[in-house]
Parts: C-alpha cells; structure tokens; sequence
C-alpha cells in the first residue's frame, strides 16, 4: 500500500516533467525550419518494431504478476525475464538510432529539432534503462527464491511505473514519428 | 530466505555500531527526528553562509561608487545569496521541521519511508556541497537566482559555474522531491486511530498540501535545468536566439516552477502560525475549516500566475491582464488567513512568549509583504518598479518577515520539545528585537530606493539624491540583524546545556507531539492518547466540553 501509493505521486511527478520536455518539442518542432527534422531524419517504421517490443513488455509484465498471484514462481521468473529482454531489445534499437542520427551529423548542436529529439527521448531512455535496472533487481531475488511480501510490494510499485514509462512512449511515438509518417 | 532485507552482519554488529562514535549513528540514522535535526543544522550553517554574503553585499552598497566588491565577485555573491536562501535554507528548513514534527503530530512511530527519507537529507547535502564547490573552479554561478538565459549560456558565462548551479539544483529539486512523496504517503496511511483528515493539526495540513505543490512544481524546475545543461554542455539553442531557442521559454519554464516555489516556501510557516497562535491565545484557531480549503484554493491558483514575474518582456496586453488578474485572486486567500490569525487572538488570554512575539511580528511584517506584492499585480506599476530594490524589499518581507519569522517562532516553540529544555525567553526577547527592528531598518527603506529607481543587482550606485543615506541605513540595519543572528546561536548553545528542564507539555498546548516526552524516545510513543477532536490533550483534561 505504502510502496504503492508513493510510486503513484511519484508517476505523477514524472508526468509533469514529461510534459514540459513534451511542451519544448512542439513548441520548437514548428520553429525548425532548416536542416533536420522529423520527417527528413527519422525512420518510423523502423522505431514501430521496437515500439512494439516496448509495448509486449508490459504485457509480460502484466503476465508476470499474474503468474506471481497465482503462485507459480517459475512463471514468474520466466515472464520476468521476457520482459527484459524486451526492453533491452528496445534500448538497443534506440541505441542504433542515435548512432545512425549522429552519423548524418544530427545532434543537440544541429538545430532545434536535435535538441528537443535528443533530450526528449533520451529522458525516456534513461527511464527504460531505470526500469530494467529496478526489473533486473526483482529477477534477481524471485532468482535467489525471495518471495517474501516485501519483493512482492516492490513488483507491484516497479510495474506501475513499467506501464507509465510505456504510455509515455506511445505519446512520444505518435507526436514524434507517427505524425510525420501518417 | 527471511522477509528481512539483507544487512551484512545485522545482528552481532549491532553492539559494535553502538560503542562507535556518535557521529556514526547520526550519519546512518533513519530516525526521522534526527534527520529532522540534521536538516535544521544544516540550513542553520547554510542561513550564516547565505547571511555573509548578504553583509558582503551590504557593505559594497553602503555608500556609492564602493570598490570593496568588483562587479564580477558581487554577481556571483548575490547569486549565491540566493541561491542559498531559498534551496538550501527556507525551503529544507520547512521540510526538516514537517521531517520532525508530522510524524509526531499524527501518532506515528516513523515516516512511512524512512529509509527514503535518509537519501532525502543526503542528496541535499550533497547538492548544497556542489554549489559551493563551483567557487573552487574559479567562479561561482552568477546569473541570479533565476539564471534568465542567455546570461546562463556559454556565451555569457563559459566557465562551469551555471553547471554546478544546475547539477547541485537537479540533486536538491530530486531530495525535495523525495522527501514531499514521504510526506503525502505519511499522512495518508499512518495517521493514528480516530485523526480524521478533519481533525489534523493545520501545521500538518500545510505540510500536506506543501507536499502535493512541490510534487507538481519541482519537476518544471527540473525540466528547465536539463535543458540549460543540454544548452550548456552539448551546444544545443534551447534557450538562446542563435538558431532559433527562446530565452523567454526559460522564463515560462523556470516561473511555473518559480511562483508555486513561493507557496513551498510560505505554506508551512502558514501551518506554524496557525499552530502557534491558538495555543498562546488559549483559544482553538478561528475557522479551522477555511484555513485548510483556503490553502487548497492557493495551492490551486498558484500554478496559474507565473507570468506576473515576466510583465516586462511584453507578453502582449491580454495575457498581461489575465496573469495580473489571477494574481490579484489569489490575494484572496492569503489575505483571509490574517483574519483568521487575527480573529484567533481575539478575546484570547494572550501569552507574550517569544515564539508569540515571532508570530505576531509574522502578521505585521507578512501583511507588508503581502500588500507591496499586491501591487505588482498591477501591470502598470509592474513596469515602473520591476526589477527595482521595491523589490527586493517586496520579497524579503514574504521571506523573512513571513518564513523566517515564522520559523522562528517555530523554534521558539518546539526546541522545548526537540531538546528537553526550554530555549532561553530572556535571550529569547533580545533575539526578537533586535531580528525585528533590524529586518525592519534594512528592508523598510529598500521600498523607498527602489520607488526612486535604484535597480537591484548593480555592484554600486552614483551619488544621487537620498540614495546614500538610504543603503547606508539598510547596511546598518543589515549588521543589527546579523546580531539578532549571533544573540540565537548563542542562545541555542547555552539553552542546549543549562536550559530550564521543559517537560512533556510547557505550553499546555494540545496536539500529539506535547502527549510523549521531550525528547521523545526513538518509538515517538509508548501509548498514543486516544483521539476524538482537533485537540486530543485538551479533550484529555476536560472530557465534559462539547469538542470542535
Ligand atoms: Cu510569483
């Protein structure tokens, strides 16, 4: 419950600073008018194959906790351990991105679109990257076979914030890509 | 495998930990007293910093074209005055205070997090020791406490002192962050038996509330610093005109964190003085209900009135008349809580302690402030005294003469139950006058310099008419503060060893932290009292009256 509530107000908190760097891209998206942007620099279809390994995370996840209630701690463990896989898989594909992007020369000291792009969703990577340090750590102890109501406190609150780092995705990817590729 | 959490050696170490020396317990303590305590040295230490450099200024402005500070040693000295004051002293002070006392207030043993609430202070710490490091670099931070780009840019400023300004900020602004999440989760879930959300006390429902407006306005703050530091340290044009970034966008940014800051900042001085003042009147505080949802209506309104800080950028009229109208609004609010104070007194057997004195003082000094930053909300005389001493007059009398007082009287107040011994009234009573006629003849006079158009920030002034005479007063009126400080440390150190003893409950005041002893153990209560009213110690000792 404690564990619970404090990662909301914590999500809540994490809400408002994504909205603000979400406010500074708008803003500064109408404002480029030369070099890269969006629709000449970006490849959408590629990033919807790792927005989908981002997306099925959170439902291993999801299949995760249910296989925890239901007692099965090898499914448990499995499901976990899917889970980081995908968002590994994502990270790595964000990764080949700005190798890529920076390859073109596209970078926070381009123009504004590198700046707003990069610190954009490099906040959200850095959460990923959060999230499967805080992930690994469960598998860890569901490893070392600590299921104690504690570890399981902490599933919950990680969860929580597993699903919020993924809607926040889903709003980064249809007003980054998806409006310049649809 | 145990529920335990896996500490090396828990147990047979434990007898070890102990015999070690004291400094060791404090440093690994979860306790939230004593991380209350270590927030309140702390910001002690930080106010004398904050305070020489606030001499330091003064004795540059005493008299005019002064070469004492060079432009660029005085840019950084009120930068650092700032900066101090208001992230490393009034807003932890608040929180070290809520750290204490809330737990407490509700019967709890402990925060809900304690262990959270160890990393808080810490990561403070730290931020406060890595905005100081930067003058080892070679030059403080210097924009201002606002840091307005481009000044904050490499362009204006390319030596690595804005970077330390803004890590140290991002580590304070992630405590803070910490600390208001362990604050909400307290109040909610460990609230003792029969303590209703309407039967709070008010400092806790200001902490509350506190809480929620930090949780919201910090993470604006820490957007506009990664941006700086992507400006700053990969090249990028957020917040600069060469390639197209707006520095006004900084100013958006930065005061829609900046005006809710000033609520963190007064909130739970609203919350002492509501605690303060009904004790030594003898009476329960006059509209317990308004209070509480006057500050949620505060709370409220004040994430929509930054733009009163930026009537000088030229926002275009509508905007100017919106912002300035929802500034007036939530004068409101503000202004009904100094009925409720007063209304509190009336009638009441007033006790003239020194906390009571501090509070009073907060009332009459508070209502000045509160008065001059009224008128800012008009946009025309915005525009005549904007970044004009008027205001720095305007905010130091929100901030000290509110905060500051206010946790004076705090202090004054509760050292009785922190410590176990009262803290002298007779050093008390030459602590408060010479802090309040001090304050009074440094600040007063700034209304007047800045109304004749002196502007705040330069390092010195030409002769002009009065100007000389009046900084020459503030500087006087600045080293009679500096006293009142002196005269309370020294009344701290001598009350800690030789203070009369206080026992559980000196003031006959009524809430639950007064029910356990002073100190209280490291449990909080061995029994905490049963609770069927806004004063559970008084209903205690008069179980016949109706309760409120
Ligand atoms: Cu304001």
């Amino acid at each position: 419950m404690r564990t619970k509530l404090a990662m909301g107000v914590f999500i809540g908190s994490e809400a408002v600073f994504f909205a603000f760097l979400i406010a500074a891209y708008i803003y500064y998206a109408a404002a480029t008018v030369h070099g890269p942007n969006a629709a000449n620099s970006l490849d959408p279809p590629r990033t919807l194959i790792f927005t989908v390994c981002l997306l099925a995370s959170s439902g291993t996840l999801w299949f995760a906790e249910r296989r925890l209630a239901a007692g099965s701690r090898n499914g448990f463990r499995v499901w976990l351990g899917a889970t980081i896989v995908l968002g590994l898989a994502f990270i790595l594909g964000q990764a080949m991105e700005y190798i890529g992007l920076t390859r073109k020369t596209v970078t926070p000291a381009r123009n504004l679109f590198g700046a707003t792009f990069f610190t954009l969703t490099g906040f959200h990577g850095f959460h990923v990257i959060c999230g499967l340090i805080s992930l690994s750590v469960l598998l860890g102890l569901a490893l070392r076979g600590n299921f104690s109501a504690k570890a399981a406190a902490g599933t919950a609150a990680i969860s929580m914030y597993w699903h919020f780092v993924d809607v926040v995705w889903i709003v980064i990817f249809s007003l980054v890509y998806l409006r310049v590729w649809v | 495998m145990s529920d335990t959490p896996f500490v090396p050696g828990l147990v047979e170490d434990a007898d070890r930990v102990k015999a070690h020396s004291a400094w060791l317990e404090w440093v690994s303590t979860v306790d939230h007293k004593r991380i209350g305590l270590l927030y309140l040295f702390t910001t002690l230490f930080f106010f004398c910093v904050g305070g020489a450099e606030a001499l330091l200024i003064r004795i540059q402005l005493a008299w005019p074209n002064n070469t004492f500070l060079s432009p660029d040693e005085y840019n950084q000295i009120f930068t650092m005055h700032g900066t101090t004051m208001i992230f490393l002293v009034v807003v932890p002070v608040l929180l070290g205070l809520a750290n204490y006392l809330t737990p407490l207030m509700i019967g709890a043993s402990d925060m809900a997090l304690p262990r959270l609430n160890a990393f808080s202070f810490w990561v403070f710490l730290f931020g406060g020791i890595l905005l100081y490091f930067s003058f080892a670099t070679g030059q403080a931070p210097n924009a201002g406490w606002f840091s307005y780009a481009p000044l904050s840019e490499n362009s204006y400023s390319i030596r690595p002192g804005l970077d330390y300004w803004a890590l140290a900020l991002l580590g304070i602004g992630v405590g803070t962050v910490a600390t208001a999440i362990n604050l909400i989760v307290t109040i909610v879930t460990l609230r003792t038996e029969g303590l209703t959300i309407r039967r709070l006390p008010l400092f806790v429902w200001m902490v509350l509330i506190n809480s929620f407006l930090i949780i919201f306005a910090l993470p604006a703050l820490n957007a506009s610093l990664v941006m700086l530091l992507v400006d700053r340290l990969l090249n990028a044009h957020f917040f600069t005109h060469v390639g197209g970034g707006s520095p006004v966008l900084w100013q958006h940014y930065f005061w829609s964190f900046g005006h809710p800051e000033v609520y963190i900042m007064v909130l739970p001085a609203f919350g002492i003085i509501s605690e303060v003042i009904p004790v030594f009147s003898r009476k329960p505080i006059f509209g317990y209900g308004f209070v509480a949802a006057s500050t949620v209506a505060i709370a409220l309104l004040s994430v929509g009135v930054w733009a009163h800080h930026m009537f000088a950028v030229g926002l275009g009229h509508a905007w100017e008349y919106a912002f300035g109208a929802s500034s007036l609004l939530i004068a409101v609010p503000t202004g009904v809580k100094i009925f409720n104070w007063i209304a509190t007194m009336w009638g009441g057997s007033i006790r003239f302690t020194t906390s009571m004195l501090f509070a009073i003082a907060f009332l009459f000094t508070f209502t000045i402030g509160g008065l001059s930053g009224v008128i800012f909300a008009t946009v025309p005389i915005d525009w005549q005294v904007t970044d004009t001493y008027f205001v720095v007059a305007h905010m130091h009398y929100v901030l000290f003469g509110g905060t500051a007082f206010a946790v004076m009287a705090g202090l004054y107040y509760w050292f009785p139950k922190m410590t176990g011994r009262m803290l002298d009234e007779r050093r008390g009573v030459w602590n408060f006058w010479l802090m309040f006629i001090g304050f009074n003849t440094t600040f007063f006079v700034q209304h007047f310099l800045g109304l004749a158009g002196m502007p705040r920030r330069v390092y010195t002034y030409g002769d002009l008419p009065g100007w000389a005479v009046m900084n020459l007063i503030s500087t006087i009126g600045a080293f009679v503060l500096g006293i009142s400080v002196l005269v309370l440390l020294w009344n701290i150190r001598i009350s800690r060893q030789t203070g009369a003893p206080a026992g559980d409950n000196p003031w006959n005041a009524w809430t639950l932290e007064w029910a356990t002893t002073s100190p209280p153990p490291e449990h909080n209560f061995d029994a905490v009292p049963p609770v069927h009213g806004r004063r559970p110690l008084w209903d205690l000792t008069h179980p016949q009256e109706v309760r409120p």
